[in-house]
């Protein structure tokens, strides 16, 4: 007899070949982590551009070809810490900052609770989440319009084109991370999760935490530095 | 035995809505492979017309702006839906089975990764329906050609489009590819036990997942100063178009390897296996694939040496360094096959092609490294005939390497030795005739991306060679076309280990079953199937039966290594 498999009969049953590591990481959960190494890399890429043009822009001032940034136009629109805005609207910037950072926090007190086991906790800790992310999506757009009112929009010039595209990407993941977030309560209602099995929630969160720690960057680059 | 199917009473679906829907890695697996030679079939057609435009002085039959959008697209095709992807496809066919999984960690993620793929590549190529045709601005897309001022077709856009899908279909890829490496091996499969082939996979997809972000950011941003008034490459405005530059080309250079570490994979599969002997220095060739993809991170910049804004001597160092492991490579295969009792088969004779054509294009290549030969030949045919030489000579040889190898393993039936030897033959002189004069007319400054040039440079002759080698070219696939034809008309009659082979997809049988593996053999070292050939044969001898019975045929004609 030859040594190949195929003599055996087919009914001789599936082999067990899938060994899922009794230790370690779970596959959503390793999947998310390296997802989220591109997602890095991808606002890399966004952050490279936004510090050459800032690095590169001058200004012509008494004469003299000058770095300045932001550009004269824009000076002061981007200040985080007054109460109101140009135009008179309240600024709102900071509370947003507040949220997201905040529900960071209650994600992972959901995932806490879900690893003991305590469903209900989870549930609502994972809606309140979803419903801090909706807030923040609402103060970006609240924000995104008093901007346009006063003239910033992504065609008035690098500033407005690297700050609208910088933060839309960001809120673009925001917005899929609350698609996610609901996924996840919508399941949990229905029970599908309990201490031993809740790979999902991890990645889920994991994501969630990345994308806040992208607006801390950001707000901090955008607004502070 | 009658096959009881108990449990799953799946419902009887046609198979064409089998093959659409499938979730199944072999068959996603020979769909990215067959979809990725359709794509090269249309990418090698522009080829020819191309160089039928150029067999001669004078405007032939396109005009320079039909010109620009065939080797824009010509380009395209070729590295992004094609080499790319049949690389894909074999990991998605093989890489499973190579570890003993019953399949990926993600298959409906997979599934996802393929139409994103299949359909970008569709999108590019729409662009050609549009009133301004497709996109012209070179397969690099530079700012501010692709700018709306100096492309302002829909065929850009789609363009795009197009690329940023594959690039997300290739980071879905890649963290499939990663976690199942990581969770789905076989009890006693470690890392160091893994075919070469899975590590480059492996290595390969970290270098996606890293390389291919930059470019979806780029695009994305080029798409916004196209649309949204942005000005992130438009000078005018402040922006830069270096830039694009930049981060076109951290995504471009490790893309390269990325379109030639899993083909490398390949040659190591094939080279031990018809060479009779192990894989010489395996952990060295291992070591040798992480530093290279490391070392291709650092080298980027060497394709803007004459925009005159980057550090010449560290790119152009990193840039040589890189050739040590290739060249360790190299050496690895020709002591694999040193004084092993050698099988030419079809393709161990593609392998040896790559050894002499790839060298070729690699010390090209490490002539332009060096900025002085580089501020001369940019831009270039000899730029042309390099990246063809390393291309072909390497992606494709070892391509056609992988099909005529594991043909039999996916489709139970073994493609013709006689019309593959005709296909390796007319490939291996037509890619000479075609591609060596263009070293020459480099040399001699005929600059690239041109659809006509002047009588009388002493460019007529070398360009008339050239198209004569494009024809060869394209004669010399029929074979290959009539042989998968002829193959796919016979029964599926092949044996598990149709080659006697060492790596764990050749313990199942061709075609695999749905989940694989109805047995797995134990796992001891780097080549279980060999060890059990080789048990089998020994308690043959122990029962002092002598050779090998009827049913062992061409396994045991492998089994003398
Ligand atoms: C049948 C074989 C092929 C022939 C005859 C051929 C011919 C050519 C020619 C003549 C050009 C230069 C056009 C110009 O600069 O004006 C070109 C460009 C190019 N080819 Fe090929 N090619 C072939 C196969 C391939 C393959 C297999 C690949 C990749 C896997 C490839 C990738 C490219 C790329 C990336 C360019 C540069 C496009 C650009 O300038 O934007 N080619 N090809």
């Amino acid at each position: 007899m030859s040594a190949d498999a195929t003599v055996l009969p087919a009914a001789a049953g599936r082999v067990k070949t899938a060994s899922h590591p009794a230790r370690g990481l779970g596959n959503p959960v390793l999947g998310m982590l390296l997802f989220i190494t591109s997602e890095v890399m991808f606002f890399a890429g966004l952050f490279a551009a936004y510090f050459s043009i800032r690095a590169g822009h001058t200004e012509v001032i008494n004469g003299v070809a000058t770095h300045v940034w932001p550009p004269t136009q824009d000076v002061g629109i981007l200040n985080p810490w007054r109460l109101t805005t140009e135009s008179g609207a309240l600024n709102l910037i900071v509370p947003a900052t507040v949220i997201l950072i905040l529900s960071s926090f209650v994600c992972q007190w959901g995932v806490l609770a879900i690893r003991r086991g305590d469903q209900r906790t989870f549930v609502r800790a994972i809606s309140l989440t979803f419903v801090m992310g909706v807030a923040f999506l609402l103060l970006q757009a609240y924000d995104y319009t008093v901007l346009m009112h006063e003239g910033v929009t992504l065609s008035t010039g690098l500033f407005g084109s690297t700050y609208f595209t910088l933060t839309g990407f960001h809120g673009l993941h925001v917005l899929g991370g609350t698609l996610m977030l609901a996924a996840v309560a919508y399941r949990g209602r229905a029970g599908q999760f309990n201490a031993r099995r809740h790979d999902m929630v991890e990645a889920v969160s994991l994501y969630w935490h990345f994308v806040d720690v992208v607006w801390i960057v950001l707000f901090s680059v955008l607004y502070l530095v | 035995m009658s096959s009881i199917n108990l449990g799953i009473a799946a419902p009887p679906r046609t198979s064409l809505l089998e093959w659409l829907t499938t979730t199944d890695h072999k068959k996603i697996g020979v769909m990215y492979i067959a979809s990725a030679f359709g794509f090269a079939a249309i990418g090698g057609l522009i080829a020819e017309l191309i160089r039928l435009e150029l067999a001669a002085p004078g405007q032939q039959f396109v005009n320079a702006a039909t010109y620009d959008q065939l080797f824009t697209v010509h380009g395209t095709l070729m590295l992004l839906f094609f080499a790319g992807p049949l690389a894909i496809g074999f990991a998605n066919a093989i890489m499973p089975l190579q570890i003993g999984a019953a399949d990926m960690a993600f298959p409906r993620l997979n599934a996802l990764s393929y139409w994103l793929f299949l359909f970008g590549g569709l999108i590019v190529m729409s662009g050609f329906l549009t009133t301004g045709g497709a996109a012209a601005a070179g397969w690099t897309g530079y700012a501010p050609l692709s700018s709306s001022t100096f492309s302002p077709g829909a065929g850009m856009d789609l363009w795009i489009v197009g690329v940023a899908l594959v690039g997300v279909s290739g980071v879905l890829g890649a963290v499939n590819f990663m976690v199942t490496i990581y969770a789905r091996r076989a009890p006693g499969m470690h890392m160091f036990r893994m075919p070469m082939f899975t590590w480059t996979v492996l290595v390969t997809s970290t270098l996606i997942l890293f390389a291919f972000p930059s470019i979806t950011a780029a695009l994305a941003m080029l798409f916004i100063d196209r649309h949204f008034g942005g000005g992130f490459f438009d000078p005018t405005q402040g922006g830069n178009p270096v830039l694009w530059q930049h981060l076109f080309w951290f995504f471009g250079h490790p893309e390269v390897y990325i379109l030639i570490l899993p083909y490398f994979g390949i040659i190591s599969e094939v080279v031990p296996v018809f060479s009779g002997k192990p894989l010489f220095g395996y952990r060295f060739m291992v070591l040798a694939v992480i530093a290279i993809a490391s070392l291709s991170m650092g080298v980027w910049a060497h394709h803007m040496f004459t925009t005159g804004q980057v550090d010449l001597p560290f790119f152009s160092l990193m840039s040589l360094l890189i050739a040590v492991p290739t060249g360790i490579k190299i050496f690895n295969w020709i002591a694999t096959m040193w004084r092993g009792s050698l099988r030419f088969t079809v393709p161990m004779l593609w392998c040896i092609g790559l050894l002499y054509v790839f060298t070729i294009g690699g010390i090209s290549g490490v002539m332009l490294a060096s900025p002085p030969i580089d501020y001369m030949a940019q831009d270039t045919y000899f730029v042309v005939a390099h990246l063809h030489n390393v291309l072909i000579g390497g992606t494709v040889f070892a391509g056609f390497a992988g099909i005529y190898f594991w043909f039999p393993k996916l489709t139970g039936r073994r493609l013709d030795e006689g019309l593959g030897k005709i296909h390796w033959l007319l490939w291996v002189v037509g890619f000479a005739v075609t591609f060596i004069p263009q070293y020459v007319l480099g040399a001699e400054g005929m600059p690239r991306r041109i659809a006509d040039y002047p009588a009388g440079r002493g460019w007529d002759l070398p360009n008339l060679i050239s198209t004569i080698g494009a024809l060869i070219l394209a004669v010399g696939t029929l074979p290959f076309l009539l042989a998968v034809w002829r193959a796919m008309r016979r029964p599926a009659d092949q044996p598990a280990d149709p080659w006697g082979a060492n790596s764990l997809e050749w313990a199942t049988s061709s075609p695999p079953p749905h989940h694989n593996f109805d047995r797995l053999p134990p796992i001891r070292s780097l080549r279980p199937v060999f060890d059990e050939r080789m048990a089998a044969e020994a308690e043959r001898r122990a029962r002092g039966e002598g050779a090998a019975g009827p049913t062992a045929g061409p396994a045991a004609a492998g089994g003398t290594g």
